[in-house]
């Protein structure tokens, strides 16, 4: 198909030179951060915060805000890639490993639902989640995560579209079999890779 | 083998080349384009489409548009563009395609923001968030023109009003900057009189809800606080999308 060439179109590249690659296929440069969230913005009190992992592990946990707090953080310099088509670059998150949390309750499944306050659910393979792809994170460029952007905690997978990262986090449950979560019940690819370009059920 | 009829393609998500059929100009900033699309399918009222652009040299530029029609209109699809001074393919749309030019698209994408005939329904738009909304207020015109719907419907000025002409009783305007001469209606931004003016009862509506994220936030938040459902309160926010 992409012999088309629209008639007088040229571009208007915004990207920098040196961070041309690091943008995926039909991603444009934005150096702002959008909103995009399907629904109000829950209010989560740090207080009334909890992360459970349950389902089919081992053992379930969960961590009251200041028991997450005493895990061992890390700085995460990142791309991240939403499937609306902006990707904002050389961002940097802190957090927790989600290897750490998973280590807490021992997963026995492949495949993990991540869900959030309000609702939102989205799921993700076992892989996807661990050997230091994905974490749950509290801090946004060295400020503790705004709540629209899904303070207090939200997950951060930057390999997938941003869809994945779900906002105002609260627990994941490990499961032996795949099912959809929100947005990918709702025309989202089941997996999101931005390289793949996987953004609608069809892609 | 040439008896056998031909299997119309139908799925959502292949790139097609529609055709720009018709343009009208909303407002200063807005412009509507009218295509025909050769693999339509109906979609439903607040989904969108994606388009392409594509240079000489490779380049391209993706973004995604709301449709404007309702899905009667059959093989044709309407995008209602704002143009950001900015941007990247909305100032082409608007300063560069004509009625005639071919224009990349695939869709119609995604089934959250959508209405399918719940009622009564409240509409709450801001600037072009009214676009998603319009195919909403179009479709139920055309198929079930009792169904309890309201658009509630906040732009800056006279002149940024989009669809104008086509606002009826069912739509009630508020003006945040500088209403038109002799507006005797609803000024500043949207607030719990406006919704409560709407005449849909908050407690079993659902609500569509498109704009900005701080609108959005405040429409959310008005509905929540008159007693809608969170679970019935659907939102669209606005990322650049130029």
């Amino acid at each position: 198909m992409s012999d088309f060439i629209s008639r007088a179109f040229t571009g208007r590249r915004r990207v920098p030179e040196d961070l041309a690659a690091r943008l995926p296929p039909g991603q444009y440069y934005e150096q702002g951060f959008p909103v995009l969230t399907a629904g109000p913005t829950p209010d989560v009190e740090t207080s009334d915060w909890s992360f459970r992992i349950d389902g089919m592990v081992a053992q379930e946990a969960e961590l009251s805000w200041k028991e997450f707090n005493l895990l061992e953080s890390e700085e995460i310099p990142c791309d991240i890639h939403c499937v609306t088509k902006w990707s904002k670059l050389g961002t940097s998150f802190r957090g927790v490993s989600v290897d750490t949390l998973l280590e807490l309750a021992e997963p026995m499944g492949a495949y993990a639902m991540v869900h959030s306050y309000g609702g939102y659910t989205t799921n993700l393979s076992i892989e996807d989640l661990t050997d230091g792809k994905a974490w749950v994170v509290t801090q946004h460029e060295g400020e503790p995560l705004p709540r629209e952007h899904g303070g207090p905690a939200r997950l951060l997978v930057p390999h997938l579209y941003f869809w994945k990262s779900a906002k105002w986090v609260m627990g994941m449950r490990v499961m032996d079999h795949d099912e959809p979560g929100f947005w990918e019940a709702n025309g989202y690819h089941n997996r999101g890779d931005p390289w793949k370009e996987e953004r609608y059920w069809s892609d | 083998m040439e008896r056998l009829t031909a299997v119309v393609q139908r799925a959502p998500g292949r790139w097609m080349l529609a055709e720009v059929t018709h343009i009208t100009q909303e407002t200063p900033q807005v412009k509507s384009f009218r295509m025909r699309v050769p693999m339509w399918m109906p979609h439903l009222p607040g989904q969108h489409y994606d388009v392409r652009l594509t240079a000489p040299d490779g380049y391209q530029a993706q973004r995604s548009y709301s449709i404007a029609s309702s899905p009667l209109d059959e093989g044709e699809i309407e995008l209602t563009i704002d143009r950001l001074a900015d941007g990247e393919v909305s100032p082409y749309f608007h300063d560069v395609v004509r009625e005639g030019d071919q224009v990349e698209v695939r869709g119609p994408f995604t089934s959250y923001f959508v209405w399918r005939g719940e009622q009564p329904v409240l509409l709450i738009g801001g600037g072009s968030g009214v676009v998603p909304l319009m195919a909403m207020l179009r479709h139920r015109r055309l198929t079930m023109p009792e169904l309890p719907m309201r658009l509630v419907y906040s732009v800056r000025t006279g002149e940024d009003v989009i669809y104008a002409d086509e606002l009826g009783d069912d739509a009630l305007l508020t003006f945040t900057r500088e209403p038109p001469q002799g507006w005797s209606g609803h000024t500043g931004r949207i607030d719990r009189s406006l919704i409560e003016a709407a005449g849909i009862d908050p407690g079993s509506a659902i609500a569509f809800a498109c704009g900005s994220n701080g609108f959005v936030e405040s429409a959310s938040r008005l509905m929540l606080d008159a007693g809608t459902d969170a679970g019935r309160i659907r939102t669209e926010r606005f990322g650049p999308t130029g």
